[in-house]
């Protein structure tokens, strides 16, 4: 277990973001089979981020992102890159305060006061209003050391969608840095649990949101619970488990146009739906024969087949990202343990982890060399990360509640549940261990995370 | 289906047991595992009324201290087998089920907050699968009995220790509106 040196610890809180009006929704059309008690409404949004950078802000690449000149929409979208960046374990931003000079243009910049700063990398902008309510920024990326730019870009954009064109620019800075596609522009879906005053007052909302925190929709709001959101591969739909009917369905629903579909409502458990990786397929746990097993539907003419046939439980598939295996939670062993079996369901699964005496709800990496997961030892439940190759366990997280964890697309961080001060949050953390966030969502607990592909459905 | 016949003896016996020991309140075994007469009232409880013409000496669930009055079965941690101490409370719907077959009722299965949330949600379906496995050797019939198991997405309690976990670790026996 790799532990964060206090001596080494560098805390910068930052305490970025608050937010509060209501966004409109285009996607809230409901279709007539949904009951009033389920609704599909916007929401004051306010979100509020906290990234506590623990360890390794020194190995970071040395970057400069200067606030951009001219009029904005509405916050500095250099402030939103320089923010994204400094999320990330990669970078090490150069505080604002520290900035002796704030070009905008290419003619302005002085390469001798940047490398005094000792900064490698330089990022500027500027903004112009082009009329009819559109904006256009001008990026440019500079490799401080030679004195060359390395990268440029012009956007155009809605006020509306200022953030997220900043976050497309930290992605574009990622890109070009570290070699790997940034994630800034994608988004989180997650569940949220207000209480009331009584447990039949408790309201379940399925939420979508930036992975800042910003921009939170309400996708179905129910008196009963909601689990297990998952991204279709394309990013345009979420399957998810819901309760609404006093018993467990899986729903597969439409964003842009608010559609959805029931897709199982067997006797039993309906649960842990997760996508094959080419979005034909849907495995999920039934247990329609008596005890819960893994099937995989075929969603075109949502035939199953069945992988497990065990008198344990079996469940939480999720797919190896080339689509031949699935890892799954089993107590054939007598306590909750993870096994790998095929795809194709042909093979006896095999057993896997053999260190603690709790670990389940896996996750494969996205390049498929990990495996993420709930690792309990002792009562004390926290994010594990196995390689593959040696079977390797690393303890990742500090927490003692710990549950759900999903990748990034990039594979660079873990999004998981946690529990601080007793309140469900998520929290996010870098792979090497090095950067840890946590998301805080207002207006109750927040649970069961699941992190959009590259490509993901926007609202603008 | 031996399995099933031991089950069947050691409920007999236990339920003897029990039933000679005491009146009221159960003995609770270990900290982790609530006082059945305490907590039996719990808040997140609903069931109607079940109809006129019930059996069973007119006793009927919605009687505050009658016989069916206890309906939440409590379970140690990451195990859906039912404790002795909870056979009785079993037993008694089961009797009731059994001796009014136009009855049915709700298992419904929950788990503590710890760990991940769909295997709480099986673990928690194992538990009132027990429960019903029990009532069904009292003569219970199969399609009297429903299962539902929301894992740890319904507590009883909101706490985050040995207490209210073991609160939480539980399958509530409600009957549904007719």
């Amino acid at each position: 277990m790799k532990t964060l040196d206090k001596s080494h610890e560098q805390r910068m809180k930052i305490n970025y973001f608050k937010l509060n009006h209501t966004l409109p929704l285009p996607f809230v059309g409901l279709t007539a089979l949904v009951c009033t008690w389920i609704m599909m409404v916007s929401v004051p949004a306010h979100a509020e981020l906290t990234v506590e950078v623990t360890l390794g802000v020194e190995s970071g690449i040395p970057i400069a992102i200067v606030p951009f000149g001219g009029k904005q929409p509405s916050e500095n979208l250099g402030s939103i890159v320089a923010a994204d960046l400094a999320r990330s374990s990669r970078f090490k931003v150069l505080p604002e305060a520290q900035m002796l000079e704030r070009p905008s243009t290419p003619e302005q910049v002085q390469f001798a006061t940047w490398k005094a700063l000792g900064q490698d990398n330089l990022a500027i902008g500027q903004v112009r209003d082009i009329g009819t309510g559109r904006y256009e920024v001008q990026f440019q990326l500079f490799d401080v050391v030679r004195g060359s730019q390395q990268a440029s870009s012009t956007l155009s954009f809605t006020a509306d969608e200022s953030r997220r064109i900043a976050h497309r620019i930290a992605d574009i800075i990622y890109k070009q840095l570290t070699g790997e596609n940034g994630v800034f522009a994608t988004r989180v879906a997650y569940v949220t649990v207000a209480a009331g005053d009584t447990p039949k007052d408790r309201r379940y909302i399925l939420q979508i949101a930036d992975t800042d925190g910003f921009n939170p929709q309400n996708v179905i709001k129910s008196r009963e619970p909601i689990m297990s959101p998952a991204w279709s591969p394309d990013g345009k739909k979420l399957a998810y488990v819901s309760f609404e009917s006093k018993r467990s369905a899986i729903f597969i629903q439409t964003l842009a146009s608010g559609d959805r579909e029931k897709v199982s409502d067997l006797p039993g458990i309906n649960g842990a739906p997760a996508w094959s990786p080419d979005g034909a397929q849907l495995a999920m746990t039934l247990s329609k024969d008596g005890n819960p097993e893994i099937y995989v539907m075929n969603l075109a003419n949502r035939s199953l087949r069945r992988i497990t046939d065990h008198f344990a439980i079996d469940t939480e598939p999720a797919w190896s990202p080339d689509g031949s295996q699935l890892v799954f939670t089993s107590d054939r062993g007598g306590k909750p343990q993870l096994y790998i079996v095929s795809s194709a369901g042909e093979s006896q699964p095999e057993r896997i982890t053999h260190e603690g005496d709790y670990n389940a709800g896996a996750a494969f990496s996205p390049n498929g060399k990990s495996l993420a997961m709930v690792h309990g030892n002792d009562g004390i439940y926290r994010i594990a990360l196995m390689d593959l190759a040696n079977k390797q366990l690393r303890v990742l997280t500090p927490g003692s509640l710990d549950e759900s964890p999903v990748f990034a697309p990039n594979g660079s961080m873990i999004l998981y549940a946690s529990r601080n001060a007793g309140k469900a949050q998520l929290s996010a953390i870098s792979i090497d261990g090095k950067v840890r966030g946590s998301l805080r969502i207002e207006g109750g607990e927040v649970h069961e995370p699941a992190w959009s592909p590259f490509s993901v459905f926007n609202v603008h | 289906m031996k399995f099933l016949q031991t089950c069947g003896v050691l409920l007999a016996a236990a339920i003897f047991a029990v039933g000679c020991s005491s009146s009221g309140r159960m003995k609770t075994h270990g900290s982790d595992i609530p006082d059945i007469g305490k907590y039996s009232d719990g808040p997140s409880v609903n069931y109607q009324a079940a109809g006129a013409g019930i059996q069973n000496g007119g006793t009927s669930p919605n009687e505050p201290n009658g016989l069916l009055s206890k309906r939440i079965i409590y379970f140690v941690y990451d195990s859906s087998e039912v404790q002795p101490e909870y056979l009785s409370v079993i037993n008694n719907h089961a009797n009731y089920l059994a001796s009014n077959k136009g009855l049915s009722v709700i298992l419904e299965g929950h788990g503590d907050e710890r760990g991940s949330p769909e295997y709480n949600v099986a673990l928690g379906e194992q538990r009132a699968r027990s429960v019903a496995k029990l009532m069904k050797l009292q003569g219970v019939a199969d399609s009297q009995i429903q299962l539902v198991s929301y894992g740890e997405e319904k507590p009883a309690v909101t706490g985050h220790d040995e207490n209210a976990w073991g609160q939480n670790r539980r399958v509530e026996i409600t009957y549904p509106e007719r």
